[in-house]
């Protein structure tokens, strides 16, 4: 094998490594259905869960839905994200605004947020807003916790340096501060995006006439396994897509974290 | 250290700055203590500290641990505040702002390139192209010149305090504070830097004021020592060795057991 192709087939190597158990699951999982061992009524195989992709695909069913799911999921984000952001930073960067706020959000913190959906039912009732208040609820604490870490954590020598060469508070916060908290925001960042799909699944499982989560209700109401498996699936593309999408931020705007020098 | 580096100092000393003043430098007052007291709660550290010095001079502050030599070099570069007594510059401008601090660490930005970092010390100074290029111009002089855009983790420990120098010298300051800034550095690496350090210093003519443990590096480098005792100044020594100074002397060897005896007679 020349030098080339053994290095393409080491980068495929690397690059595909996460894929190989997957795909062996899903393998294993076509031939236990084929040979009967797995009853189409407990879990159909994945060629009729293809199938289905396909049905929906073509009725524009799933893209509807999924666009639905999404939309929510982000609006959501935008707003408990950068609520959470804000006062992270207020918090992290004021004495008095951390004396203020901080113990009432780490109570409120501690309340699962899914426990409040019979409330947010009462109160918005099944519309879009009940969506949006519990997903913007569920991304907030991440985000803000690990945003006021971050700014916590930032070295006070760095810091000091700073100020001994004559930045101002805004270039301060900006090049030292912001900078050094980045890390910290970013793990807030996935772990943020990770709450924001499971919140919204569950509203809509609940409480909804559209979405991913309904579509799923819909097909168990009709027996229709293969797309609740489907959309099952779909959100575990979803959520990894997500993530991916989060690294890639970390790594173009952390190259110099000696984390991502080789990566 | 590379030899692109060496010719780059030797060519920095050779052609004197325009800024050079016309009369003797000893003549100009960089700053003085005046009765300065430091205390933290009911710790003094600083006990009537009198202090002049003259522009352009280097000075060494010695001492044990914990005898308030590091308070002193905060106080003069505007960290900390004196409980009592007074701390004047020579001239209204060259206050707390204009004194550059180098610290035990390089303390670099770790998210911002070696150039970048240098830029630091450009606040207020310099932006943009103007800032760069002056960044690129004294990382040159330091031999680091082609380093600029790498990120500080890859450099070695010498290489760091190197780009830390240049940022502290690049807003060209009257006043420069050293708080052992070489502590961390192996031996061979620390006289390369000590070199680097003084022929900086004889080519800009700013006051440097260098804190440090090691008797050897203040007689090799200073004019003059001050040792520090339990917050007062137990013993201030000219050294009035000619430059450029060769290490191991007898006349530096003398003034080395001169200062030690001090410190444990």
């Amino acid at each position: 094998m020349s030098l080339q192709a053994s290095t393409l087939v080491a980068r495929i190597g690397r690059n595909g490594i996460g894929w190989v158990l997957p795909v062996l699951v899903i393998a294993g999982w076509e031939l236990a259905s084929r040979a009967g061992v797995m009853p189409a009524n407990v879990l159909p195989a994945p060629s009729a869960v293809a199938e289905a992709f396909w049905r929906l695909l073509l009725s524009g069913e799933l893209i509807r839905n999924i666009g639905v799911s999404t939309a929510r999921a982000l609006s959501g984000f935008a707003i408990g994200g950068s609520i959470g952001f804000a006062l992270g930073l207020a918090n992290g960067l004021s004495r008095l605004s951390r004396g203020l706020t901080d113990t009432t959000l780490q109570m409120i913190r501690n309340i699962p947020h899914l426990a409040l959906i019979p409330l947010v039912i009462l109160w918005f009732g099944i519309d879009e807003e009940a969506k949006l208040f519990l997903v913007a609820l569920g991304v907030f604490f991440p985000i803000y916790v690990n945003t006021l870490l971050g700014i916590q954590s930032v070295d006070p020598q760095l810091v000091e340096m700073g100020r001994v060469y004559g930045m101002d508070r805004r270039a301060l916060f900006f090049r030292v501060i912001l900078p050094g908290a980045l890390p910290a925001i970013f793990v807030g960042l996935r772990y943020a995006l990770g709450i924001m799909w499971l919140t919204l699944i569950v509203a809509e499982t609940i409480s909804a006439s559209s979405g991913l989560g309904y579509m799923a209700m819909q097909a168990r109401e009709f027996l229709l396994i293969d797309v609740v498996v489907l959309s099952i699936l779909i959100y575990a593309l979803l959520g990894k897509l997500a993530d991916s999408f989060a690294r890639l931020l970390e790594r173009l705007s952390l190259g110099w974290h000696p984390a991502f020098q080789n990566a | 250290m590379p030899a692109a580096s060496l010719t780059a100092i030797r060519s920095f000393v050779a052609t004197p700055p325009p800024s050079r003043p016309a009369e003797p430098v000893e003549r100009k007052r960089a700053f003085a203590f005046k009765g300065v007291e430091k205390r933290f709660g009911d710790k003094i550290v600083l006990d009537g500290i009198d202090l002049e010095v003259p522009a352009g001079q280097f000075l060494a502050v010695i001492g044990k641990s914990g005898c308030g030599k590091s308070t002193l070099l905060r106080l003069l570069a505007g960290l900390d505040r004196p409980t009592a007594g007074s701390l004047t510059f020579g001239t209204e401008e060259e206050g707390h702002s204009r004194t550059r601090f180098m610290f035990q660490e390089p303390r670099l930005l770790p998210w911002a390139s070696v150039v970048r970092n240098v830029e630091v010390g450009l606040t207020g100074i310099a932006t943009g192209a103007e800032a760069r290029r002056r960044a690129l111009d004294i990382l040159g002089e330091v031999g680091l010149a082609d380093r600029a855009d790498e990120w500080p983790s890859v450099l070695s420990g010498g290489q760091k305090q190197r780009v830390a120098l240049a940022r502290a010298l690049i807003g060209h300051p009257p006043i420069l504070a050293l708080d052992e800034p070489l502590g961390a550095l192996d031996a061979l690496t620390r006289i390369e830097m000590q070199q680097l350090l003084e022929r900086i210093w004889l080519a800009q003519t700013f006051t440097a004021v260098l804190v440090t443990h090691d008797v050897a590096e203040a007689v090799a480098l200073a004019d003059r020592v001050v040792v520090i005792s339990a917050g007062r100044i137990a013993l201030d020594l000219d050294v009035p060795v000619a430059r450029p100074r060769r290490r191991g002397s007898a006349e530096l060897a003398r003034l080395e057991g001169e200062i030690l005896d001090h410190l444990f007679g």
